[in-house]
């Protein structure tokens, strides 16, 4: 196609690296971190005997995966600066800032999907690990945290790498609440310099060569445990 | 900290003069299943095309259908929206490409939304059907050919009966991620639901009351598909044939 504008994408790479990869890549690592641990916990409360304690934790994660992200990440970008007054006890909602907001959102909406996850995979452990966790004298958290979890979170690691290439993927939409990350630093240059093509054709480029790369290691990976098992 | 909540804005009127503010987010409900159904039906004949191509012995044929699931697994949805909306139509002769920017809202931003979450799903509802072929004992095609049967009709009639039983499940959390992918259009300026919500929030600063609303509707409409396809998978079991359970998937 003639008059495809290179230089602007030349041009622009800083900013759309430096600034927008950077919050891109920050926001994945951190809501994976915090998706993980808190989907892990769900799932712990979900698979628990006690109905006070499972039928939350099941109710949230229906919720969560019932209603679309878009829809989520509003709701968090006008509900964290209540949450965040209501625990600072200020009398009127606190500024916060896109990151914030979206970090809580992705932990928050993440977890319900790595809950699934890490449930799936604790109950992929034969019930006489368990048993045997506990004729040993260990208590449940013992059990869980030296005997369950580390086979599950083993078993588990390339779907929960491939639920975090969809989550990298999944913080474009933050560009709803004009934060800018990647897609929003490469929407801002083609807005301002008026080049929507070459900006967006760029930016499917790079996410694409990202995420594939990425599903490509995770396949491989899941090849070398497949054989160890 | 104080947050003045008023309920009773949901039966409010709308200053577009169209009715009260419930009436304005279920007409976004329309919008919301009008694009899903529309782009639903793309998705699965593609889909269902692609997916079973992909388990032919045809290399050069697995190659391509390989290549197309690839390629749009690996886009972000809201990347692809932009790509139909803003740089698909340049790429078309001048006066085709004129005539879509110009096509009147809503439906220069549906048909768009439309194409994409179709393709977008399509690839999705490939991967359900190449797993749902690929899980048939080898015996069933073995028998096939047995019989005389050509490859065409070892599909038609062996196969892809089965295969689709097996996968009704999987594609009904797909027809669910649809209706909430389709949100993802308010990005190009398509009125559904989560953008009805939205521009109620903006129009009248009742945050929670706007989109409480939303996630209510969206969770009704969920609770109506899954009953909705509960009868049609009772409606087309075989008896005695058993739908294993899927394995653990990620998705979003």
């Amino acid at each position: 196609m003639e008059g495809f504008d290179w230089n602007v994408i030349q041009r622009s790479l800083p900013y759309l690296f430096l600034e927008g990869m950077r919050f891109t890549v920050t926001l994945t690592v951190l809501a994976m971190a915090g998706g993980i641990i808190f989907g892990t916990l769900l799932a712990m409360m979900r698979l628990s005997s006690f109905k006070p304690v499972s039928l939350p934790a099941g109710a949230y994660v229906d919720l969560m995966r019932s209603i679309p992200l878009v829809l989520v990440i509003f709701w968090f970008y006008f509900l964290v600066p209540y949450i965040g007054a209501w625990i600072t006890g200020a009398d009127r909602p606190i500024q916060v800032g896109a990151f914030y907001s979206a970090l809580v959102t992705f932990t928050m909406f993440e977890a319900a999907y790595y809950c699934e996850i890490m449930r799936a995979g604790i109950q992929s452990i034969p019930r006489g690990q368990v048993w045997s966790g506990y004729a040993l004298g260990l208590n449940y958290w013992q059990t869980m945290g030296y005997v369950v979890l580390p086979q599950a979170f083993r078993n588990m690691i390339p779907v929960l790498l491939t639920q975090t290439i969809i989550l990298f993927q999944d913080t474009s939409l933050v560009y709803v609440i004009s934060a800018t990350d990647f897609l929003g630093a490469a929407a801002k240059i083609a807005n301002r310099d008026y080049r929507l093509v070459e900006m967006y054709t760029f930016a499917a480029v790079v996410y694409f060569v990202i995420s594939f790369g990425l599903s490509y290691l995770v396949k491989r990976l899941q090849f070398k445990i497949a054989v160890i098992r | 900290m104080r947050y003045n909540w008023n309920w009773a804005i949901l039966f409010a009127q709308e200053p577009g003069g169209t009715g009260t503010w419930l009436h304005y987010l279920l007409v976004g409900l329309v919008w919301t299943l009008a694009t899903a159904l529309a782009a639903w039906v793309i998705a699965l004949a593609i889909g269902a095309a692609v997916g079973t191509l992909r388990t032919t012995t045809m290399p050069w044929v697995v190659r391509i259908g390989n290549a197309y699931v690839e390629i749009f697994r690996n886009v972000p949805l809201i990347v692809q929206m932009f790509l139909w909306f803003f740089v698909f139509p340049e790429f078309l002769p001048t006066g085709l490409g004129d005539a879509i920017k110009q096509m009147p809202p809503p439906w220069g931003s549906y048909i768009p939304a439309v194409l994409c979450l179709g393709i977008f799903t399509s690839v999705r509802v490939a991967e359900q059907v190449r797993a749902g072929i690929q899980s048939l004992p080898r015996g069933q095609r073995m028998a096939g050919t047995a019989m005389g049967l050509t490859q065409y009709q070892t599909y038609r009639y062996v196969i892809l009966p089965q295969a689709f039983r097996i996968i009704l499940p999987p594609l009904t959390s797909e027809f669910m991620n649809i209706i909430k992918n389709s949100s993802v259009a308010l990005t190009i300026g398509l009125l559904e639901l989560t953008g009805r919500a939205r521009a109620m929030q903006e129009l009248t600063f009742q945050v929670f009351e706007a989109f409480a609303a939303a996630t209510v509707i969206y969770l009704l409409t969920n609770l109506v598909v899954v009953l909705g396809m509960r009868a049609l998978e009772h409606k087309v079991r075989v008896p005695g044939l058993i739908a294993a359970g899927g394995a653990p998937q990620a998705g979003h």
